[in-house]
């Protein structure tokens, strides 16, 4: 590549190669287009594949690892406690982030794609400019905007990298495991952290604003996973602030209030998991007609179009539900609008999976918005002590729940406890998207014995031909 | 937390009614199914039950007053609320909608309603082929729209559109242009206005609809009814007593019935959009009843399976509850044949009724009345004797019956009232 000042043509430009960026890439490289891929890092992934999604899950799986083997002592099976070797630990995650970003690097040099590594600012509707690039500027006919987000900041808590006050990206880093830990935030990333810290050791103490854990997820489904997590945990504070009051050499000396009380405690680390921010400062979008909303994300229809025509925008910038497989599946319908096609956002069911031991998982209407809503529904619950399957694993604390229309049984929405559920949830997916009633799943044989037979059962209490739960009183 | 009570879906259409009475107040308890209001739709008198148990806040209406379905009628305070209250069925409910949980607002919107349930395959082909998935109508158990129904629709074009699926307006398919203003009246004398409600409102747009989707053709006759109004008057005694009025509508009743059977492609509706006939295997005649606010049909079910007693017994009762206006709205649906009879009023002579969609035939009677008819004698004269004669006059709709099948149809219902041994018989 030539240095110097070098404005290139392209027919569409992906701005961040995280899931919603290289989705749109990849797919618009498919149906034939001309496609540049530009983000901060030397390869795409994004947050998901290198600060998020797959790093905690790697380490996920290690904690389940732990917690198994010592719950296996009750079973017969006993496992002295883990030698835990950080080095060899934070190894293999980067082996397995390294392998994922060299086979996004292959699938997209394999269409095509033209990779450029820099930070890309507006110019103009219809230009950027690139820094710490290559190439300087770019002209594009169309563009995708997948610039993401970034883990919210908490006032008067500067992270460090180093520092004892860490946000995501510092805990996933992994590199020590504090003796006791403050966890701020009772969403799913400060669930999720605080469980992993929590299987390797550390004391875990977790904060949380509100009454109660994961406030977007119907309160049964979080019952037995609280119920868990306060054996766990050293503390769970509901309806708690918490203040740094100074940061030294061996600990973060923080104030927890109530509504009642305040006390004041010292921890080695503290996580902040309280919330992400949308990446639209400084990238120039004053430049555009892109509008955003009053908390920055950008304001998008159906078709995922901006409110400038040649601009359309995918994933955490637009809001909503901040997921990855969200922005994967914008990043898709983007390619396919630009291309012409009659694509939009008509999705009936996004799930999310919290991935703490149980898991939750959920999609679709939940009880809670159909109660608030006034919607009438009927509600068909299978717990999982009822369950063979999870006898055998010795995780009967699960819960299959759905939520159905209660005249025709079309499946509404649904949500699930207990190991695995991150797969479970697929099938209600489907099943709303395909408009199913309660009465097909019922009669789709499931295989003995499972976890998945929970929602074959849970769908036949509709029926009423459930066999391993007793009918319901008719009123 | 105050729970508001809406007014439910009354189904067919009706999205109106005018609030007649309110059976509770402000602070009372009730327990759910106690009836708490009653409100008169277009054509029947309901009682609204409540769906709570539980103490009521606040009444929002009062008789007198116009309700539209959706509209608060009360609150009650924090009731337990049965997931199986006798609302009838809700319109196609869905997932939520994908702009939620605090998604920025998008641009242009679609406004927003309930998504139809069809699955991804086929919201895309709707999409691709222009298809308003709202208009079509389902055939996927539980009302889910196929990928057949889409293209279906698709192929039929935009102008089937409007005769179909889920929130009908009320309005017929106009067949032509709308009609011109009307000029100012006032200009040449005084005038008074008053609003088309209730029965009226319902007639409006009935036969609207009716004379302007069917092509009617009318055939009359003359039946000698002399013979029935002997036996009438043999068995009216009987029949009375057991709670019966056997009047000659009671005989034309079962007379249609046993034509029906013996005619089945007089039982049945056209589907236009799907190109079908609709044969119907069960035989419930509606008996056109003037109510003194206007013309409401009750039906009697199953009449070619009841005898003459219990179609005595089961009419009057109907038009009875029909002119007190205590008749519900189950019992105005589902009729396949109407018969309607001017004579009990005074009608002396033949007329065109309308025919009540969606059926295919109307069977109109007048009053009986001597009248000269001409007889063959034994050795072939012509003698004129008295005879009691009833005006009758079979109205078919063209499209699925032709001038031949009206003139069997008459001929043999003729017959069946001329001989009334023939009619019992034939039941």
């Amino acid at each position: 590549m030539v240095m110097g000042e070098l404005t290139q043509e392209t027919e569409l430009l992906v701005i961040g190669g995280g899931p919603g960026g290289y989705a749109a890439a990849f797919r618009a490289a498919d149906l034939g287009m001309d496609v540049t891929l530009v983000d901060i890092s030397p390869r795409p992934g994004g947050v998901c594949l290198f600060k998020g999604c797959i790093p905690s899950k790697t380490l996920l799986h290690l904690a389940e690892l732990i917690t198994d083997a010592s719950r296996a002592h009750r079973m017969g099976l006993r496992f002295p406690p883990p030698e835990i070797d950080l080095e060899t630990l934070r190894a293999h995650k980067d082996r397995v982030i390294d392998q994922l970003a060299g086979g996004l690097v292959t699938l997209g040099d394999g269409r095509g794609i033209q990779r450029i590594q820099g930070r890309a600012v507006f110019e103009s509707e219809n230009q950027v400019r690139l820094h710490d690039a290559e190439v300087s500027r770019i002209r594009f006919r169309h563009a995708v905007l997948a610039v993401g987000s970034h883990p919210a900041p908490v006032p008067g808590m500067p992270y460090r990298k180093g520092g004892k006050i860490m946000n995501s990206t510092g805990a996933l880093a992994f590199s020590e495991i504090p003796k006791t830990l403050l966890v701020l935030g009772g969403g799913y990333v400060g669930l999720e952290l605080g469980s992993v810290y929590a299987a390797f050791g550390s004391r875990v103490t977790l904060v949380e604003s509100r009454d109660r854990l994961l406030s977007g997820i119907d309160a049964d489904l979080v019952r037995p996973l609280q119920n868990r997590l306060e054996k766990r945990f050293a503390a769970i504070c509901l309806n708690t602030t918490a203040r740094i009051l100074r940061e030294d050499k061996d600990g973060v000396t923080v104030r927890l209030e109530t509504e009642k009380e305040g006390r004041e405690e010292k921890f080695d680390s503290v996580l902040a998991a309280v919330g992400r921010k949308p990446n639209t400062s400084g990238i120039g979008l004053e430049n555009t007609r892109v509008k955003t909303d009053a908390r920055g994300f950008v304001v998008v229809d159906s078709r995922q179009r901006t409110s400038d025509s040649r601009i359309l925008a995918v994933g955490d910038v637009t809001g909503g539900m901040m997921l990855a497989h969200k922005a994967s599946y914008e990043g898709k319908i983007a390619a396919e609008v630009i291309a012409g096609q009659p694509s939009a956002f008509d999705a009936a069911a996004v799930p999310a999976v919290v991935y703490t031991d149980p898991q939750i998982a959920c999609c679709g209407l939940s009880e809670e918005t159909a109660h608030r809503e006034d919607r009438n529904v009927e509600i068909l619950r299978f717990p999982w002590k009822f369950s063979g399957r999870a006898l055998t694993m010795d995780r009967f604390d699960g819960l299959t729940k759905l939520i159905v229309d209660p005249e025709t049984g079309r499946i509404l929405g649904g949500g699930i406890t207990g190991r695995e559920s991150e797969s479970l949830i697929a099938e209600i997916v489907l099943a709303v998207e395909m408009g199913a009633l309660a009465q097909d799943i019922g009669l789709s044989i499931h295989p003995h014995p499972t976890l998945s037979e929970t929602e074959m059962e849970a769908a036949e209490i509709f029926t009423g031909s459930a066999i391993h739960i007793l009918p319901r009183r008719k009123p | 937390m105050a729970r508001p009570f809406k007014l439910p879906d009354l189904g067919e259409g009706i999205h109106e009614g005018e609030v007649i009475a309110v059976l509770v107040a402000a602070g009372d308890t009730v327990t759910e199914g106690d009836p708490i209001l009653e409100v008169e739709t277009d054509k029947a008198a309901v009682e609204i039950p409540s769906p709570f148990t539980g103490k009521i806040l606040e009444v929002r209406v009062k008789p007198g007053q116009i309700v539209k379905v959706g509209d608060v009628l009360m609150t009650f305070s924090n009731g337990k609320e049965e997931t199986t209250s006798d609302e009838p069925p809700s319109p196609p409910p869905a997932a939520e909608p994908p702009a939620d949980a605090g998604t920025a607002p998008p641009l242009e919107e679609t406004p927003p309603t309930a998504p139809v349930p069809a699955s991804p395959a086929t919201r895309r082909l709707a999409r691709e082929l222009g298809v308003d998935l709202r208009r079509v109508s389902p055939t996927g158990p539980g009302g889910v729209v196929t990928a057949e129904d889409v293209r279906g629709h698709a192929e039929k074009g935009s102008e089937k559109s409007a005769a179909v699926s889920a929130p009908a307006s009320p309005e017929p398919a106009a067949a032509g242009s709308a009609p011109p203003p009307l000029p100012d009246f006032s200009r040449w004398g005084p005038v008074e206005r008053t609003p088309l409600r209730s029965i009226r409102r319902v007639t409006t747009r009935q036969m609207a609809l009716a004379w302007s989707q069917i092509p009617h053709v009318s055939s009359q006759d003359e039946i000698d009814v002399t013979r029935l109004e002997e036996a009438r008057r043999r068995y009216k005694t009987e029949v009375e007593s057991s709670g019966g009025r056997l009047t000659l509508t009671v005989f034309a009743v079962k007379a249609a019935a046993a034509a029906l059977r013996r005619f089945p492609r007089f039982n049945v509706s056209v589907d236009l959009a799907r190109g079908e006939i609709i044969r119907k295997k069960y035989c419930h005649i509606g008996v056109a009843t003037d109510t003194g606010d206007g013309l409401v049909v009750p039906v009697v079910r199953n009449a070619d399976c009841k005898s003459m007693t219990e179609l005595a017994v089961e009419i009057e009762d109907l038009v009875e509850r029909t002119r007190a206006r205590k008749i519900r709205l189950e019992e105005l649906q589902g009729g396949t044949f109407t018969l309607t009879n001017i004579g009990a009023s005074g009608g002396r002579g033949h007329f065109s009724p309308i025919i009540n969609y969606p059926e295919a035939a109307i069977l109109g009677l007048g009053q009986a009345r001597p009248k000269p008819v001409v007889k063959t004698t034994g050795d072939g004269q012509w003698k004129v004797v008295p005879r009691l004669i009833l005006p009758a006059v079979l109205a078919i709709d063209h499209r699925v019956l032709d001038g031949v099948d009206a003139v069997r149809f008459l001929e043999f219902f003729r017959q069946m009232m001329e001989d009334p041994e023939k009619l019992l018989l034939s039941a």
